[in-house]
C-alpha cells in the first residue's frame, strides 16, 4: 500500500465485509473476548456457539470475537448483529444460555429477554 | 437429604425491597405453609439481581423464570400455577411486555453518559483484524498526517486540542513531543507504556486487547511528529492476551505495508517491537522503565535529565500511555476543535476510567472530563450494591486520595481533584460502602506502596516503612496519642523530597484519609474499637446465649480450641486466645455468633496488665 | 536447551528480560536454574551478578524449582475489598500450603500478584496463563479439582 486510495479500497472492501459477510450470512454473533470476557468463561461460550451452531447446521450464522466493552460485571456479553434490526447484546452467558440463545434467537427468531442487558447501538 | 425442587429466589436488594420484596416474602411463606408445600420450596433471598425499575423481582429454578414486579396478591397464583401445576404466570413475566416494546430500545444508562473516544472500537470490532479497524477509518489519520502534514503541523493540532497525558501526571502531550522534535539528534525513540501498574485500572489492557491498532496508529502519528524512527510497547507481562494482540498487530501492519519503510510513499520509516515488564509496578515510571527495556534493574533515575532530552540509550525519548496514543487518530481525523470542545478549562476530552469495589456496575467507562463523581458512580456506575450507602471513593491508584460523600458534586479533572487531595492517576475508581474501615483501607494502600517501592531513596523507603508501623500499631490497638499527628508529618515530608512519583504521592491516602475521616482513627486510637469490625484487633465475636442451641459446631470447629460449653450451659468464647479467624460463625448453624465493635475488656485488662508489667521491670 | 532460547535472540543486552522469560516460560519447573544464568550470561557477555540483581528485583522471576501450575492470587485493593483474603484462606486449606511454597506433588504453587487488571470481576486469580474472576470459595474448589483431576 503506498496511498491514501489504496487504503480507501481495502476499507471499502472490508467495510462490506463487515457488512454480514456478503449475501449469504444472516447473523453474526460476536463474543467479546478479552481478559475479564475469557476469564469469566468467554471461551466456552464460544466453544459453545461453535459447535452448537455445527451441530445444527447453520451455514449463514457468523461468529467472531471482539475485545471488552467494558461491562465487567455481565461478562461474558455476546453481540448478535442482524441486518436491519437493532443490535441485542446479552450478558452473563454461559454454555446453558448459549444454547437456548442459539434455539430461540438464531434458529426462531426470538429475543430471550431476560439474558438482554441492551439493544440497539 | 432435601426434598425441595425448586429453588425460588427473592431479590432483596435495595430496590427490589424498596418496592416491597420482604411482604412478597412473607407472603410466600405464609402460602407455602397454608398449602404445606415448605419441604419442597427453598426460599432464597438474594442481593440485587440488577433490574431493579422491575422490582420486586423473583426467580424460580430449575426453569429460571423471571417474574417482575410481584406483588403479595400475586403469590397465591404463582404457587397454585407455577408451582403446583406447571404453568407459568404469564403476565408476571418479563417476555409478554417486552415482545413488544423490546425493539424501541432498552438502553441501559451505563451507556449513556459516556462517549466514547479511545474505545470507539473496542467491543465492536475483531482486533485481529487489520480489515475491521480500517473500515472503521483506521490509519486513515497516518495517511493524512504522512501526506499532507508537516511534523509541526501535527503537533500543533494536538496543541490546539489540549491532550494531556492519560497515565497520571496529565503533562501535556504536544509538549513532550516539542522537546523532541526541536532536539538536532538524529537517533530518536518512542515508547508506549502499558505497564498498568496502578491495581484497579485496566483500560490500558482493554484498549490494547480490544483495538491495538489504533494505539499503533497513534504511536506512529507520533513518532512522525517527533522524528522518532524506533517504537517499542513496554507491557507488563501480566497481560499475556494484550501482548499477544499488539504483537499480532504489528505482524498485520507489516503484511499490509503500513509500517516499515516509506509508509504511504512519504520518508517516513518506522519500525516498532514489543518488550514486557516481569512485575514491578515501578516500572510504569517512565525513567524506570527505560532502564528496564535497557535490560536493568528498573530503578527510577533522577529527572532530569527528562527522556526527552536523554532517553532510551541516551537518546531523545517521548513516553506516553496507550490511553493517550488511543486519542490521537481520532483527534487527528475529528480535528482539535471537536476534541477541546469535550471537558473543562483546563482538561479536555474523555476520559477512561475504571469502576470497581462495591458498585453495581463495574468496567471501564469513558467520559468527557468534568463529569461530577455523583453521575459516575450513580448514574454511569449503577450506584452501589445491595443496601449500601457510599462511604468513600479511592481515586488515581494506591497513592491516590480518598474522597466521600461531600466531594460527590466535584468535577472531575486533574486541577479539582489534586486540590482536594486525590488524583486523577490512570482513572482507577474504587468505589467503597459504609462496611470498610478508613484505618485498615489505608493501611492497606500504604502496605502496597511499601511492598513497591524500589528502595533507591530513603524517604520512600524508611519514611513509607515508618507511616506502615504507625498504621499497623493503631490497627492492632496500639496506638497512642501522637499517632495521627506524627502520621501527618511524616507523609508531608515523605512527599516532599522523594525521587520519583511513587514515594511523593504514597502518603496521600493517609494524608486524605485522616483529612476526611478523622474521627475513625481516633475512635482506634481513644476507644480501641473498630467501629466497622474490620480490624480484628479492635473487634470481638460473641455469642448470642439466648439464640446458641448448643450444637458445638463452634467449638468442634475452632482451629485453636477456644470455644467451651455444653448443650446446657451454652457456648462461650475464650476472649484472650481468640483469633478472630470467624470461623464459628461462618459455620453456626443459627447465626448466633456477631462481631461486635471495641476490644473486648478482658483483653483490654490483660494489655494494660502486661504494659504495666513492661513498665515495672524498665524501672 | 538454554542456548537454543538465547539464540533465538540477538545478544545485545537489551534482550536480557525477554530471554528470562523464555527460559522460565519452557523449564518444567517454572524457575531459572544457576546453569541456566551461566550460559546467559557468557551468551550476552554480562556479569552474572548483573542477571543475578535483574532477577531479584522483578518479583515474576524465581530462582526456585516451582510447581506445574503457578497459582497467582490477586492481592491488589480492589480484589482485597471483594475478599480476596478469603480466596486465600481457602487455597490455603485446599493446598495445604502457604504463600510462596509448593505442594508436594509438586502441582501447584501459591503466589499473590498485583493487580491483574481483571478488577471489574474481582476477586480474581490466573493460573499460568489463565485468568478467573468472579471468585467464590465454591469456584476456587471447583476450578483446584479440576486441574488436579486433568492429572
Ligand atoms: C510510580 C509510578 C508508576 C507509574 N505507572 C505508570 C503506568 O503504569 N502507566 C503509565 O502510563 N504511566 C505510569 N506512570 C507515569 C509515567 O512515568 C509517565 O509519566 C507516563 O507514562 C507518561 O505518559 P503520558 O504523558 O501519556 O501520560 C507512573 C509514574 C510513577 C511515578
Ligand atoms: S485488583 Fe485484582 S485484578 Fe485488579
Amino acid at each position: 500500500m503506498k496511498t491514501l486510495a489504496d487504503l480507501k479500497k481495502i476499507r471499502e472492501k472490508a467495510q462490506e465485509e463487515m457488512k454480514l459477510r456478503g449475501g449469504n450470512t444472516r447473523i453474526k454473533i460476536v463474543v467479546g473476548m478479552g481478559t475479564s470476557g475469557i476469564a469469566m468463561g468467554a471461551r466456552e461460550v464460544m466453544k459453545t456457539f461453535l459447535e452448537e451452531i455445527a451441530n445444527r447446521n447453520l451455514t449463514d450464522v457468523l461468529v467472531t470475537q471482539t475485545g471488552e466493552k467494558g461491562l465487567s460485571s455481565l461478562e461474558p456479553v455476546v453481540d448478535i448483529i442482524e441486518e436491519g434490526k437493532p443490535k441485542v447484546t446479552y450478558g452473563n452467558m454461559t454454555p446453558e444460555k448459549v444454547k437456548k440463545v442459539v434455539v430461540e434467537h438464531i434458529v426462531n427468531g426470538r429475543i430471550v429477554s431476560d439474558y438482554v442487558v441492551a439493544t440497539g447501538n | 437429604m432435601s426434598l425441595k425442587r425448586i429453588d425460588l429466589l427473592i431479590c432483596c436488594g435495595s430496590g427490589c425491597v424498596s418496592a416491597g420484596a420482604l411482604k412478597v416474602k412473607e407472603q410466600f411463606h405464609n402460602v407455602l405453609k397454608t398449602k404445606g408445600l415448605t419441604n419442597e420450596i427453598n426460599i432464597i433471598e438474594t442481593g440485587c439481581m440488577g433490574p431493579c425499575d422491575y422490582g420486586p423481582v423473583i426467580v424460580i429454578y430449575p426453569e429460571g423464570v423471571f417474574y417482575k414486579k410481584v406483588t403479595p396478591d400475586d403469590v397465591e397464583e404463582i404457587v397454585n400455577e407455577h408451582f403446583l401445576k406447571g404453568r407459568p404466570v404469564k403476565r408476571l413475566m418479563l417476555q409478554d411486555e417486552e415482545d413488544k416494546t423490546f425493539l424501541t430500545q432498552k438502553e441501559i444508562p451505563f451507556y449513556q453518559k459516556q462517549v466514547k473516544v479511545a474505545l470507539a472500537n473496542c467491543g465492536y470490532i475483531d482486533p485481529e483484524s487489520i480489515e475491521e479497524y480500517i473500515a472503521t477509518g483506521g490509519y486513515e489519520a497516518l495517511g493524512t498526517v504522512l501526506t499532507t502534514l508537516t511534523p509541526q503541523q501535527t503537533i500543533d493540532i494536538i496543541k490546539k486540542s489540549g491532550l494531556r497525558g492519560r497515565g497520571g501526571g496529565g503533562f501535556p502531550t504536544y509538549l513532550k513531543w516539542q522537546m523532541v522534535h526541536d532536539n538536532p539528534v538524529e537517533e530518536k525513540y518512542f515508547i508506549c507504556n502499558g505497564d498498568e501498574g496502578d491495581p484497579g485500572a485496566f483500560m490500558d489492557r482493554s484498549l490494547l486487547e480490544g483495538d491495538p491498532h489504533r494505539v499503533l496508529e497513534g504511536m506512529m502519528i507520533a513518532a512522525y511528529a517527533t522524528g522518532a524512527q524506533n517504537g517499542y510497547f513496554y507491557i507488563r507481562a501480566e497481560y499475556p492476551l494484550a501482548i499477544k494482540r499488539i504483537k499480532m498487530a504489528i505482524e498485520k501492519a507489516k503484511e499490509t505495508g503500513l509500517l516499515g519503510k516509506n509508509i504511504f510513499g512519504s520518508e517516513f520509516s518506522f519500525e516498532a517491537e514489543v518488550r514486557t515488564g516481569a512485575g514491578a509496578f515501578v516500572c510504569g515510571e517512565e525513567t524506570a522503565l527505560i532502564q528496564s527495556i535497557e535490560g536493568q534493574r528498573g530503578n527510577p533515575t533522577p529527572k532530569p535529565p527528562y527522556p526527552a532530552v536523554q532517553g532510551l540509550y541516551k537518546k531523545p525519548t517521548v513516553v506516553n500511555n496507550v490511553e493517550t496514543l488511543g486519542n490521537i487518530a481520532t483527534i487527528i481525523l475529528k480535528g482539535a476543535d471537536w476534541f477541546a470542545s469535550m471537558g473543562t478549562e483546563t482538561s479536555k476530552g474523555t476520559k477512561v476510567f475504571a469502576l470497581t469495589g462495591d458498585i453495581r456496575n463495574t468496567g471501564l467507562v469513558e467520559v468527557p472530563m468534568g463529569i461530577t463523581l455523583r453521575e459516575l458512580i450513580f448514574d454511569v456506575g449503577g450506584g452501589m450494591i445491595g443496601d449500601h450507602k457510599f462511604k468513600a471513593v479511592q481515586l488515581g491508584g494506591p497513592s491516590g486520595g480518598c474522597l466521600t460523600t461531600q466531594h460527590l458534586d466535584v468535577p472531575i479533572d486533574y486541577e479539582s481533584l489534586k486540590e482536594r487531595g486525590a488524583m486523577m492517576g490512570s482513572g482507577g475508581v474504587i468505589v467503597m460502602n459504609e462496611e470498610k474501615c478508613m484505618v485498615n483501607v489505608a493501611k492497606f494502600f500504604m502496605d502496597f506502596c511499601v511492598d513497591e517501592s524500589c528502595g533507591k531513596c530513603s524517604p520512600c523507603k524508611i519514611g513509607l516503612k515508618q507511616m506502615l508501623e504507625i498504621l499497623k500499631r493503631i490497627d492492632s490497638g496500639y496506638g497512642k496519642e501522637g499517632d495521627i499527628e506524627e502520621l501527618q508529618h511524616l507523609g508531608e515530608t515523605i512527599s516532599k523530597i522523594s525521587l520519583c512519583g511513587l514515594g511523593q504521592t504514597a502518603p496521600n491516602p493517609v494524608l486524605s484519609t485522616i483529612r476526611y475521616f478523622r474521627d475513625e482513627y481516633e475512635a482506634h486510637i481513644r476507644d480501641k474499637s473498630c467501629a466497622n469490625k474490620v480490624c480484628p484487633d479492635l473487634m470481638h465475636f460473641e455469642i448470642d446465649k439466648d439464640k446458641c442451641i448448643g450444637c458445638s459446631l463452634c467449638a468442634r470447629k475452632c482451629p485453636v480450641s477456644c470455644i467451651s460449653g455444653s448443650r446446657e450451659e451454652k457456648y462461650t468464647i475464650n476472649q484472650l486466645s481468640c483469633i478472630k479467624c470467624g470461623t464459628c460463625m461462618d459455620v453456626c448453624p443459627v447465626k448466633a455468633i456477631s462481631k461486635i465493635p471495641g476490644m473486648h475488656p478482658e483483653v483490654k485488662a490483660m494489655r494494660e496488665a502486661e504494659e504495666l508489667q513492661k513498665q515495672n521491670q524498665e524501672e | 536447551m538454554i542456548k537454543e532460547i538465547c539464540q533465538k535472540y540477538a545478544p545485545r543486552k537489551d534482550n536480557l528480560i525477554q530471554i528470562l522469560h523464555e527460559i522460565q516460560d519452557q523449564d518444567p519447573q517454572h524457575y531459572i536454574s544457576p546453569e541456566a544464568v551461566d550460559t546467559v550470561a557468557e551468551y550476552l557477555d554480562i556479569p552474572v551478578n548483573h542477571i543475578y540483581g535483574v532477577l531479584t528485583f522483578y518479583t515474576m522471576y524465581s530462582t526456585k524449582p516451582r510447581g506445574k501450575n503457578i497459582i497467582r492470587l490477586c492481592e491488589s485493593p480492589p480484589c482485597y475489598i471483594k475478599g480476596s483474603d478469603n480466596m486465600l484462606r481457602k487455597l490455603k486449606v485446599l493446598l495445604g500450603i502457604n504463600i510462596g511454597e509448593t505442594t508436594k506433588d509438586g502441582l501447584f504453587t501459591l503466589e499473590f500478584t498485583s493487580c491483574l487488571g481483571v478488577c471489574g470481576n474481582a476477586p480474581v486469580m490466573m493460573i499460568n496463563d489463565d485468568v478467573y474472576g468472579d471468585l467464590t470459595e465454591e469456584k476456587v474448589e471447583e476450578i483446584i479439582e479440576r486441574i488436579r483431576g486433568r492429572r
